[in-house]
């Protein structure tokens, strides 16, 4: 046994007992403990992490798309974006046209994912931006069988109410990174910013989609603290990104993390939060390559994107479906009408 | 084809196995005829990608 064997299986027992068998997420301290156990201790940390959410989420999985209906051209400087202005990134500034967005909602709904998310890289949403949603959530609803969830960035409460009545389902909106490290990667908005619009969506009765990027050269330390504070917040979905270094940007010269670090990550993502929804987003592929996905789903994960993401592109989304009846588990939406 | 999809580069000069890699997972930002940034949409499964002059890849 290493030197520290003695205080790895210790997190692991306390973690077996606290969050397995009573549900309660482990603190920021315990997550750094989680976050430093050594290789040979990931599997029994998936092993754990897949019993927790077995047990408090059950064996289904959400499936989700995502489309970009407003690409490039962003006005703020989230280190890690393709998408922004202020960098010298090949991303040009495109639009979605409403058309495209409801053939894009019908190929997702095609296999059998029950949200439908529409992103737009912006500060926030303006009139334009405002109208062209709804004009484009009615052609969806008018058409197709999905929950329709957005993400554009900060709200006025007038914004939030506004969606509300146009029926959307689910709000995302990341933290990105924990409170001591967002300024390292963002400058144009603050933190507090951020957690005020996921506060307002969250009273307003829409489903909150809130997780982060990791990867970005934060501490296990500030790692564990992005964990806690989403734990804190209580969304109902986290999406897990993994930094895929872009061109043009401040973190594109950033070493892809390691596979073992991600794996960890996971874990700890799901002791933090045994309840939640916990999503593979972007930069899984890259990461975990094609063996990461099985891991993943095997380690905590109860959710994935299916097909392509915003501006790159993901796994075939026919190999995750395959994958996840193998695996015996059934996709949420689908399971609803069998 | 003169020009890398990925970094926009020369293909005749330096090493693009790298960027051979990286179309692998996302689409060619850059025409491989004339270097032109191009303007590319990604969908949930597919992607299109537009040179003013030399038109549309799709993927």
């Amino acid at each position: 046994m290493s030197k520290n064997g003695d205080h790895v299986s210790s997190i692991l027992q306390t973690a077996r007992t606290q969050v397995l068998a009573e549900g309660r997420g482990l603190d920021r301290d315990q997550l750094v403990e989680i976050l430093q156990l050594p290789d040979e201790d990931v599997p029994a940390l998936l092993e754990l992490a897949h019993e927790v959410r077995m047990a408090w989420c059950g064996p289904e999985v959400e499936v989700e798309g995502i489309v970009s209906l407003k690409t490039g051209g962003c006005p703020e400087d989230c280190h890690f974006c393709s998408q922004s202005g202020l960098f010298q990134s090949p991303v040009r500034s495109v639009w979605l046209d409403i058309p495209e967005l409801v053939e894009s909602a019908k190929q997702t709904a095609k296999t059998g994912a029950s949200e439908f998310c529409i992103v737009a890289a912006v500060r926030g949403p303006d009139r334009k931006l405002m109208d062209q949603v709804r004009e484009g959530i009615k052609a969806i609803q008018a058409e197709v069988d999905i929950n329709i969830a957005l993400s554009l960035g900060m709200l006025t409460q007038e914004q939030v109410d506004e969606f509300v009545e146009m029926g959307v389902h689910r709000y995302n909106h990341n933290l990105e990174a924990a409170k001591s490290y967002f300024p390292q990667v963002v400058t144009t908005h603050s933190y507090e910013e951020r957690w005020e619009t996921c506060q307002m969506v969250r009273e307003a009765g829409m489903e909150l989609c809130c997780g982060g990027l990791i990867g970005m050269g934060e501490t296990l330390e500030q790692r564990a603290e992005l964990a806690a504070e989403l734990a804190a917040l209580d969304p109902h979905e986290v999406p897990l990104n993994f930094l895929n270094p872009r061109p043009g940007t401040p973190f594109g010269d950033q070493e892809v993390m390691s596979s073992a670090d991600a794996l960890r990550a996971i874990g700890a993502f799901r002791l933090a939060m045994p309840r939640t929804i916990l999503r593979y987003a972007g930069g899984r592929e890259l990461t975990l390559g094609d063996l990461g996905t099985r891991d993943g789903l095997l380690g905590g994960i109860n959710a994935v994107i299916v097909g392509n993401y915003l501006t790159t592109l993901g796994r075939d989304a026919d190999e995750d479906l395959n994958l996840l009846t193998e695996l015996g588990m059934p996709i949420r939406e689908l399971s609803k009408t069998l | 084809m003169t020009y890398c999809g990925h970094c926009g580069e020369d293909l005749a000069s330096g090493d693009h196995a790298r960027c051979r890699d990286r179309l692998t997972m996302e689409p060619p930002r850059f025409c491989t005829h004339c270097r032109r940034r191009m303007v590319v949409q990604v969908v949930p499964r597919g992607w299109s990608a537009r040179c003013v002059e030399h038109g549309v890849l799709t993927g």
